[in-house]
């Protein structure tokens, strides 16, 4: 796996996209910070964008780059290589060539101008979506041929946790609002990896006021250690299970 | 080497190989044609465990290839089109085929020699053109000297002299034994290129037989003739039932 790996993170890095999207992310982290005089503030803009732009360009990229490399994947799996081996070296090479990028634009000028224990936890959260979006990604490429429906279903994937999932979860709490809602709030947080990112950064900022009814509750029912640990294990479930259904289906299918 | 029993495959409802039993033997050559669509890719691809059929055995040297992967080490394979990593460079790709198959030690880089390929081994592979890319996958399935070679179209988009160096490696490598599958609309390239003949149509092989006995019986002296005229009598033949 290391051994095809290493020539596709290589493949990867010198491609433009990956480049634009290190810049970008540089461009934001600076900029928020020469705006800003507060760095907790600028935290959590850049934490707000990360948010978004993360789970979008861990997306996009991964559907492309899949259609991109089907034919080479076709001659790799001529060779007497397994299928998982392709599989996880294909995942690994994407999630860490987005890794690096997002390590590059953010996590080393939050190092250097914000070095605190809410800046690691943001740079570990944004690593953590990188790899849960790359896999929910790779789980909409391998079910269809078609380049076109695949890119459709990711994107639906991000509109849905990103934009979408708010609103549902809005509209429950607002029209069961005389009924005691606390459990299935809880509930409802941990089926979105992007919400569970956001209340781990802002546990850690101890800006509950800023969360909102759901944030608040969760405090005040995991403590900050607990909900934090509760969240990056439900995360890396985010992360594990789209990529073992994933795999098998990569396994059984025709290229 | 390769026996193929009972295969059929079928995307949703479309039936692509209706189940196809065929022996292919060691150290023989065969040209598999037939026109577009009959099935020449889904079979070649279901004997390299790209795609999984619905039902039927494949048994590579006697040994089932499901859920195998190793016996892969024996297959030199060529694909259509060949596209690889846009920033890889060509040198990169063979050197990653090398880690790949590290049992293997004194690679046979005949082909490489042939097409020059050293001298241009620090290009990217998106600079490269579509027949150098050919090339390309050429030295790749010699690479290993496996016994057998599948080959999808070899010449197709190689220039002339290119066409020409492939096919004598080819011509040398059926002298040492090994077993030869090849694809291609060039019928006058698998006149000289293969001994045996299997001919797909909608996905079933309507015959399967030596070149040699194709061609006394139709009383013709080139291959594409004498395809051109089994067709004609089995077509008359069908009409008449």
């Amino acid at each position: 796996m290391i051994k095809i790996g290493k020539y596709i993170i290589y493949d990867i890095l010198r491609n433009r996209f990956v480049i634009a999207y290190t810049f970008f992310l540089l461009l934001v982290t600076l900029s928020m910070f020469s705006l800003e005089s507060d760095p907790g503030k600028s935290t959590i803009s850049i934490l707000n964008i990360a948010l978004l732009v993360v789970p979008l360009v861990s997306i996009v990229f991964t559907t492309i780059h899949f259609y991109n490399s089907y034919d080479f994947m076709e001659m790799l799996l001529a060779q007497p290589v397994q299928r998982k081996t392709i599989y996880f070296a294909e995942y690994f090479s994407v999630a860490i060539a987005l890794s690096v990028a997002f390590l590059i634009g953010v996590a080393v000028p939050l190092c250097i101008f914000n070095f605190n224990e809410s800046s690691v936890y943001l740079i570990l959260v944004g690593l953590m979506l990188t790899f849960i979006f790359v896999a929910l990604a790779l789980m909409a490429s391998v079910a269809t041929r078609d380049k076109a429906r695949a890119t459709g279903v990711a994107l639906l994937f991000w509109f849905y946790f990103a934009i979408i999932y708010d609103g549902i979860v809005l509209y429950v709490i607002y029209s069961f609002s005389d009924y005691p809602l606390e459990k299935a709030t809880l509930s409802m947080v941990s089926l979105n990896p992007i919400d569970l990112a956001r209340i781990v950064i802002l546990l850690k900022l101890d800006v509950s006021a800023m969360m909102g009814y759901t944030g608040a509750f969760y405090q005040d029912f995991f403590g900050s250690g607990g909900g934090i640990l509760y969240s990056i294990f439900v995360m890396t479930l985010w992360a594990f299970l789209p990529l073992m259904i994933a795999m098998r289906r990569f396994c059984t299918k025709d290229i | 080497m390769i026996s193929i029993k009972e295969l059929s495959k079928s995307y949703g409802k479309l039936s692509v190989l209706k189940s196809v039993t065929l022996d292919f033997v060691k150290g023989n050559s065969y040209a598999i044609i037939g026109p577009n669509g009959s099935g020449k890719t889904t079979l070649i691809k279901s004997i390299l465990g790209l795609v999984i059929p619905n039902s039927g055995a494949i048994e590579v040297k006697g040994h089932s290839i499901q859920n195998d992967w190793s016996y892969r080490r024996d297959i030199g394979y060529m694909p259509q089109i060949g596209h690889y990593p846009d920033q890889m460079r060509i040198g990169q790709l063979f050197d990653m085929v090398k880690d790949l198959r590290s049992d293997f030690m004194n690679a046979d880089d005949d082909l490489m020699r042939e097409f020059k390929l050293n001298e241009v081994k620090d290009k990217r592979m998106h600079t490269l053109s579509g027949g150098t890319r050919q090339k390309v996958s050429a030295a790749l399935a010699f690479l290993f000297h496996p016994p057998i070679l599948i080959l999808d179209e070899p010449t197709a988009g190689l220039d002339p002299m290119a066409a020409e160096a492939l096919k004598e490696k080819i011509a040398v490598e059926r002298n040492n034994n090994r077993t030869f599958l090849i694809t291609s609309h060039v019928l006058s390239d698998l006149d000289e290129l293969t001994t045996e003949m299997v001919y797909l149509e909608e996905g079933r092989v309507l015959f399967h037989d030596s070149i040699e006995l194709l061609k006394e019986a139709t009383g013709e002296i080139k291959l594409a003739r004498a395809v051109a005229t089994i067709m004609r009598d089995k077509k008359n033949s069908n009409q008449h039932v």
